[in-house]
């Protein structure tokens, strides 16, 4: 795959994806730490959300970090928008600013569980 | 081939001289830091702008020779 190729299929993914990880494994088993301190957010803010495994596909692996200009992985797309590695969504979950970046996108999350 | 610390922050240090730079070895194992950096130079830039920046001022190391760098940014309080 050419890619401009990998890029119109990231492109595509995100676009028909609420909230999707680029990440090392799966939801389910992930084979990366980083990967797996977002997945475990998003988990238990108990969000829906598309696993892209990147292990699975060089191409995919090496084009995300060209699509977004960013050079690590795990990366999180929100409504087709760039929103940060595994620093940066740790950041923003421990300050509440994922949850408020969830609401105004319009993506459904386990509020109880946030307010508990 | 894992990187110094004190290379880290040389790195970051030249991109943003009067940055207040923090570098921890989380593991002594020189393959796992963690680093703070507060600039000036990250007023009115989001977060991934500022982690951009570092990424830049270390010069395509991130993702390379520097697996694991856990980063933190801020602009200082006025």
């Amino acid at each position: 795959m050419s890619e401009q190729a990998v890029h119109d299929w990231i492109r595509k993914a995100i676009a028909n994806n609420d909230v999707v990880l680029f990440m090392k494994g799966t939801k389910t088993f992930p084979q990366c730490g980083f990967s797996s301190q977002v997945a475990q957010i998003l988990g238990h803010m108990g969000v829906d959300y598309k696993d892209v495994n990147v292990l699975e596909d060089m191409a995919i692996r090496d084009g995300i970090k060209s699509f977004s200009d960013w050079p690590t992985i795990p990366q999180l797309y929100v409504k087709g928008e760039f929103v940060g590695g595994c620093d940066i969504v740790r950041e923003m979950f421990q300050q509440g600013e994922l949850q408020h970046l969830f609401d105004d996108k319009g993506v459904n999350y386990d509020r109880a569980k946030m307010t508990a | 081939m894992p990187m110094d610390s004190k290379e880290i922050a040389r790195l970051i240090k030249a991109r943003f001289p009067d940055a207040e730079v923090t570098i921890r070895d989380l593991a002594g194992d020189g393959d796992h830091f963690a680093a703070h950096v507060v600039a000036k130079e990250f007023l009115g830039k989001t977060r991934v702008q500022q982690h951009k920046m570092v990424y830049d001022a270390l010069e395509g190391r991130m993702g390379g020779v520097l697996h694991a760098l856990a980063l933190t940014t801020a602009a200082p309080k006025s």
